[in-house]
Formats: C-alpha cells, sequence, structure tokens
C-alpha cells in the first residue's frame, strides 16, 4: 500500500516535470526575447549591427546593443559586472577580462554549450582560443567564444614610399630601398627619415605610436617593442617568478627603443595618443606609419585620401630576439547574470557558422574561425588580409588574469613615467615594475 | 525644559493645528515631520560613510564577492600613508589647489571690481565673462585639447605670436613641466567667472554711504580701497575659497579629460588615483580608507577654515 502510494506519487512528480519541462522547452523555442549585446563603440560594433539583422529574422529574437567608447569601456562593462547588471545579456568583452570574468563567476561557462551544439574551440585561431576564451590559459574551459580576431600592425604611406625622389633620398642616406621595414631597428630609420620633412609643401612625422596614459594604450604599443627584444612576463618555468624576466636588458633595449622611437619620430604633441589619435594623425596626412590594431584597415581602404592603393600594411618587424605582435580582440561571453541565457546561447550557436563568420569578414568584422580565413582566397580578399594572418600568427598578449587591471595601471603608470614624461632611466623603471607586480601576485596570494 | 530642534520645532507649531491631530502629541508630530529627513540622512550620508569606515579595515575587494573578508587593521592605512606615489599625488594636487585658487582670488577679484564700475556694456560683458563656467567640464577638457596641440592649436599660437618660440616645440599637456600648469590655466578659465560673481556680490553688499563718509572724511581712493573694500568683501573671498577648495580637492573630470593624469604621474591628483584603486583596481578596503583619509584632511581643513571665517564675519 505504502509502495502503491509512493508510486503513484512518484509517477504524479513526473508527470508534473514532465509538463513544466516540455512547456519551459516549448517557451525557449518559441518566446522570443530582448537580447542586449554589449561592445565597444567602434566601427567592427557597427558592422556587427548589420551582420546581427540575420540572426533577428531566423531566430524571432530582437537585438538591442550598448556600444560604449573604447576610453570608458572598461570601467563601464567591469562595473556592470561586478555589480552584478542585468544590462547585457552578451559580451564582448576585452580578452584581458576573462580571468576575473570566469573566476568570479560572472561569465557562463560554455563547455558543455560547445559540445552539445558541436562546436569545437579546433575550428579556431589558436591564439584566439587561448587569448579570447580559455581561462585558466591553455587548458580546456571556455566561456567565450572567438568573436574579433585583432591585432597590433602598421599601416604606411605607400605613396609616399614609392615616390622617386624619397626613395634616391633614402638610398643616398641608408643605403637600401625604401620600403616595408623588416627590423624595429629600419622602423626607425624610416621614421626618422620622414620626421619633418616636407611633402607637398606640408610638413609631416615619422610614425604615429601609442602613448595613451589614461587606459591601456602605452602598454599596446609597448609591448611590441619589448616583446621582440626579450621580454617575458614571467620564468616560463617558474609561475609569477618576475625578476629576471620583466627587467632581463633585453626589456630595457626594448624598452629604451620604444622610449627613443617616441623621442624621434612622433608628431609633436603625441603624448597621449591611442587609437582614434592615430589614425587621425595618419589619415590627415601628419605620419608616414602609424601603429594600430588591424580594426581600421578596412576604414583606412576606405578613405578618399589614404585609402585606395596609397597605403599599405605590415606585421610588427621584429627585433634583436623575434618578431611578435600585441594581441587585441575579443570573445563573445554570455553574461551569468542574465534573464535570456538560452537566447544568448542561440545567438553564439548562430555566430559560430562558417557562413556567418565568412559574411562577417565580407561586411568589416575579424572572423577567427579557421574555415574562413584559411581558406585559399582569403590573403587576396583585402590588399590588408595577409598581413592580419601573418600578425595574428604571432601574438603575445597582457596578463589575463583576475588582477590584469592592477597590473595595467601599474604597468601604465610606470612606463608613462619613462617613455613620454622622461624620468628616470628604463632599468628603474621595469624594477619599479616587477616591484609592483610582485606586490599585487603577493595580496592575490599567487607567490 | 529641553532644548532639542524637535522641541523647538513642536513648539513652535500653531496650538490649532496641533489639536487638530488627535492621539499624537506635539512631540510626535514634529517627529513625523523630521523623520524622514533624517532617515534619507542617515540612508545616504551617514551609512555610507560609517561602511566605508568599517571596509577601511578589511580587505575587502567588491569585485571578489566569494573572497572571504578579512579584518586587516591598520595596515591599508600604513599602505597608503607609506606609499611615495600617494603623497606625489598629494603634491600634484597641493600645487593645483594652490595655484587656482590664488589666481582665480586674484583674477575674479578684479574683474568683479571692474565690472563693479558702471559702464556701457556692463551686463553683456558679465555675461561673456561668466559664460566658461556654464560649460560641462569634460566639454572643456575636451577642447582645450584641441587649444594645446601644438601643431594647430590656438594657445600654441598665441604664445608663439608673443614670444616668437615655434608652436610646435612645446606641448602643455605633454611635457611634464607644464603640464600642471597647464591645468591649472583651464581651470582658472573656467572657475574665476564663479569667484568674480561672489566678489561681486560682495561689492555690491557694501553701502553707498560709507565711501560717501570717508570722501566727506578727505580718505584717498587707495585708503578708502585697504580700509572699507578689503575688509568688507574678506568674508566673501573666504567664501570663495572655501567653495573652489572643496570644489578643486575632489578635481576629476576636467584633469582626465585633459591629461588623463599624464605624463607619467604628473597630473595624477588624488581624485583620480582615488577612482583608479576603487573602480579600476576594485581594492575596495585600500580604496575606502584612502577616502577616509581625504575625508579627514578636508573636513578637517575645512572647520577650521570655517571658524577663521566666522571670526572675520564677527569683526
Amino acid at each position: 500500500m505504502k509502495r502503491n502510494r509512493l508510486t503513484s506519487s512518484t509517477t504524479l512528480g513526473f508527470l508534473a516535470a514532465g509538463v513544466l519541462s516540455a512547456n519551459f522547452a516549448t517557451a525557449t523555442a518559441v518566446q522570443a526575447e530582448e537580447l542586449n549585446l554589449c561592445w565597444a563603440a567602434w566601427d567592427p560594433a557597427n558592422a556587427l549591427v548589420e551582420l546581427s539583422k540575420d540572426f533577428e529574422e531566423q531566430s524571432g529574437h530582437t537585438m538591442s546593443f550598448e556600444f560604449v567608447p573604447w576610453p570608458n569601456f572598461a570601467d563601464r562593462m567591469l562595473n556592470e559586472l561586478n555589480s552584478g547588471g542585468k544590462l547585457c545579456d552578451l559580451l564582448i568583452g576585452d580578452s584581458q577580462w576573462i580571468g576575473g570574468a570566469a573566476e568570479n563567476g560572472q561569465y557562463l561557462k560554455l563547455n558543455e554549450f560547445f559540445e552539445q551544439e558541436s562546436i569545437s574551440m579546433d575550428d579556431f585561431l589558436p591564439a584566439t582560443v587561448v587569448g579570447y576564451a580559455q581561462w585558466p590559459k591553455n587548458t580546456p574551459n571556455y566561456y567565450a567564444l572567438p568573436a574579433y580576431a585583432d591585432v597590433v600592425g602598421w599601416t604606411y604611406r605607400k605613396d609616399w614610399f614609392s615616390r622617386p625622389e624619397i626613395q634616391a633620398e633614402f638610398m643616398e642616406q641608408h643605403g637600401r630601398e625604401l620600403d616595408v621595414p623588416k627590423t624595429l631597428e629600419e622602423l626607425k630609420q624610416i621614421g626618422e627619415f620622414f620626421q619633418g620633412r616636407d611633402i607637398d609643401g606640408k610638413t609631416v612625422y615619422g610614425a604615429a605610436i601609442y602613448t595613451e596614459r589614461g587606459s591601456e594604450g602605452l602598454t599596446m604599443g609597448l609591448t611590441n617593442a619589448l616583446y621582440n627584444y626579450g621580454f617575458q612576463y614571467e620564468d616560463p618555468d617558474k609561475p609569477y617568478e618576475l625578476e629576471g624576466f620583466v627587467n632581463s636588458q633585453g626589456s630595457i633595449d626594448g624598452l629604451e627603443f620604444y622610449k627613443s622611437l617616441y623621442d624621434c619620430c612622433t608628431p609633436p604633441g603625441a603624448s597621449d595618443a591611442y587609437m582614434s589619435q592615430n589614425i587621425d594623425a595618419y589619415k590627415s596626412g601628419q605620419v608616414a606609419m602609424q601603429m594600430n590594431f588591424a580594426f581600421i584597415w578596412p576604414g583606412v581602404e576606405a578613405d578618399p585620401v589614404v585609402g585606395n592603393g596609397n597605403s599599405g600594411y605590415f606585421s610588427n618587424p621584429a627585433g634583436p630576439t623575434g618578431q611578435f605582435a600585441q594581441l587585441g580582440g575579443q570573445g563573445i561571453s554570455v553574461v551569468a547574470n542574465s534573464e535570456n541565457t538560452d537566447a544568448a546561447l542561440e545567438y553564439i550557436k548562430w555566430f559560430a557558422q562558417q557562413e556567418v563568420q565568412q559574411k562577417w569578414w565580407d561586411v568589416g568584422g575579424a572572423p577567427a574561425l579557421r574555415a574562413v580565413v584559411e581558406a585559399p582566397d582569403f590573403a587576396q580578399s583585402q590588399p590588408f588580409a595577409q598581413t592580419f594572418l601573418d600578425s595574428m600568427a604571432i601574438v603575445k598578449d597582457f596578463w589575463a588574469e583576475p588582477s590584469y587591471a592592477s597590473l595595467l595601471i601599474a604597468t601604465q603608470s610606470r612606463m608613462h613615467n619613462y617613455v613620454v614624461a622622461g624620468q628616470g632611466t628604463a632599468k628603474e623603471a621595469l624594477d619599479g615594475l616587477v616591484k609592483d607586480w610582485d606586490e599585487i601576485f603577493e595580496d592575490e596570494g599567487k607567490k | 525644559m529641553s532644548n532639542s530642534t524637535i522641541d523647538r520645532a513642536a513648539q513652535a507649531t500653531p496650538p490649532a493645528m496641533a489639536q487638530r491631530v488627535k492621539g499624537f502629541s506635539d512631540r510626535t508630530i514634529a517627529w513625523i515631520f523630521v523623520a524622514p529627513t533624517i532617515l534619507i540622512l542617515l540612508a545616504i550620508n551617514i551609512f555610507p560613510l560609517i561602511w566605508t569606515i568599517y571596509l577601511s579595515f578589511t580587505n575587502f575587494r567588491v569585485n571578489r564577492p566569494n573572497n572571504e573578508v578579512e579584518w586587516v587593521g591598520l595596515k591599508n592605512y600604513q599602505r597608503i600613508l607609506g606609499d611615495s606615489d600617494v603623497w606625489m599625488t598629494m603634491q600634484a594636487t597641493a600645487h593645483f589647489l594652490i595655484w587656482t585658487i590664488v589666481l582665480q582670488v586674484l583674477i575674479g577679484f578684479v574683474l568683479a571690481y571692474l565690472i563693479n564700475k558702471k559702464f556701457r556694456g556692463n551686463d553683456l560683458w558679465t555675461t561673456i565673462i561668466v559664460f566658461p563656467m556654464m560649460l560641462s567640464p569634460a566639454v572643456v577638457g575636451n577642447f582645450w585639447t584641441f587649444l594645446y596641440q601644438p601643431q594647430i592649436g590656438l594657445f600654441n599660437y598665441v604664445v608663439s605670436f608673443f614670444t616668437g618660440v615655434d608652436p610646435a616645440s612645446f606641448s602643455m599637456i605633454g611635457e611634464v613641466d607644464l603640464a600642471p600648469w597647464a591645468i591649472v590655466i583651464v581651470d582658472t578659465w573656467m572657475w574665476t567667472p564663479f569667484v568674480m560673481l561672489i566678489c561681486l556680490a560682495g561689492l555690491r553688499s557694501i553701502p553707498d554711504s560709507i565711501y560717501e563718509a570717508a570722501e566727506c572724511d578727505r580718505a584717498t581712493k587707495w585708503r578708502q580701497f585697504w580700509t572699507i573694500t578689503i575688509p568688507m568683501i574678506l568674508p566673501f573671498l573666504m567664501l570663495a575659497v572655501l567653495f573652489r577648495g572643496i570644489e578643486n580637492f575632489k578635481m576629476f573630470d576636467l584633469v582626465v579629460q585633459l591629461t588623463g593624469g599624464g605624463p607619467g604621474n604628473t597630473t595624477t591628483l588624488t581624485s583620480i588615483d582615488l577612482k583608479r584603486e576603487a573602480f579600476e583596481k576594485w581594492r575596495t578596503g585600500y580604496s575606502s580608507a584612502y577616502a577616509v583619509i581625504l575625508f579627514v584632511t578636508v573636513f578637517g581643513l575645512a572647520s577650521i577654515y570655517v571658524k577663521a571665517l566666522n571670526r572675520v564675519k564677527q569683526r
């Protein structure tokens, strides 16, 4: 009797659960949600709005967007995550946020979802998987789908470089042809060559490089020199051991090189320049070369003055110990606090499809799906496509630790003090950085 | 009989009104009126203050909700007061504070003195002079970065015009020696009109009869200025210094827009440093201690100053 009662109540329970889950499944499949996607306010975001119209059409969900200008992007979005806000269902967050967001449960872990939907991380460029999706790094724990592949590279005035009189003068001065620099030293020589030069009655300068103080600008530029001179974030065999790696002789040389590039070859007043200032300096014809993330290249090509074949692109040149470039770009994550996680996951599933990724490239995005970027015709699809591929193959990224912001602020402070303010020596700046970073890792209990 | 505010409010309530609300004493009615204000004050002023003081003794981080919060005693305070970078920001703040106040009071007073004279177009000039303080600090910061631009900036052009120096040869916001002055100049441009308005109110409050009596006594203009104008306007000047002092101690937006705290840390004021600690590094406990130190400093200095101001007023 007792058993019978138990059986019937269990049956009822199963029935109820069945009805409920059926309702839930129907609701999630049919009910249209309003999804809010948060990202930085820049050209690729506009391209994503266009791209997402297909998703709206196919899924019945509606999309809204919250785009924040780069200088405030981290402040605004990290505030949102830390305060448990529900503004964003999907967040295309900076690569360095992944550690903190994963450890603090702010992003959904996507392993199960990827498995269920047969989305394989092997299908994406390895550097983007490590940089945008994994935490801890190099472990199969995924919190994002690589969404926008980006890297620091260089743009140059091909039209100026090809002028016979300029070619001749450069040849006379340096005994070689004026062409894309293969090393950082060559890049500096070209910068010096153009600095203060009169071109078409206008004084022009060598190069626009990153020097911005307030957020991450200087660090994103400086690392392109540091990496190539031998800087390492830590002892490869002993995590968080910094002494002798961050402040190695190579790092000192790299830092001195970047300062010399700032001193010799930048336009006057370029003491706080980041992406938009460099774009302006380049497009207005002030500089012969600019350092910038690859996202700007479609805009350069489309520009009536510097576009249409007047610009060329090259990867960050090699230094004495190697050739690397600073990774940019972001992965797309589902915010754990979202009330629309099913629809958000649906978006990620849609976004991961090859045809969508191909269209992403066509509308001005930068996919990380290998089937798209490794397709035979990809390199010829845009004048900068080959440089993009070459650059993506040599990337390194800044710390993605949960304490990345503290590590970044210390870097900005120490490096700006040396490079722009000219205070102290490169060794003092790097020793100071080791001290700051050590303190942060000790606070974190990592040392 | 108690002399508390509540009692005084109760006594001031008209009897007829008090009698209409049956069942409540005058004192209860007074409490009913005062309570919402007290509750709001407690909620938005006192509680956050006490909470901040509590957090300042912990290692709490708002972005690590899962971490255990530990009591660290005075460690945060010791770290802040022993940190040379913090003292550098204090130094930068002091430089900014002192020079902006000195310049604004001097220029503001001179402008008020001139505007106080009766001449044609007086109102128009007052409006034009007051215009900068009507703008948003973010806007002001942004357009001054253009004015300071070495190649196209108006400021460099003007300096070049008068001195013959190449405008592209110096960068007001990019050089260590010039950047602290760059932010002083912009803040002075923006807020001198405010000081001018306070001084103008002071000048207009001096009765003409006092000057007339001085004229009768054959006092010179110079003597009238030192013995009538200055003493009578002094409380207003001191008030202007207090307002500008408090405002500039927490200066943030204008400087962030102009220099981002650079070059290096040259223009990193305490408020910028505090914001980085609290909302970029998310060291909530540490930044709470930092905020408490700043609060005590401002509160202490302001209290001493207000006492001095009252003494001047009584004179």
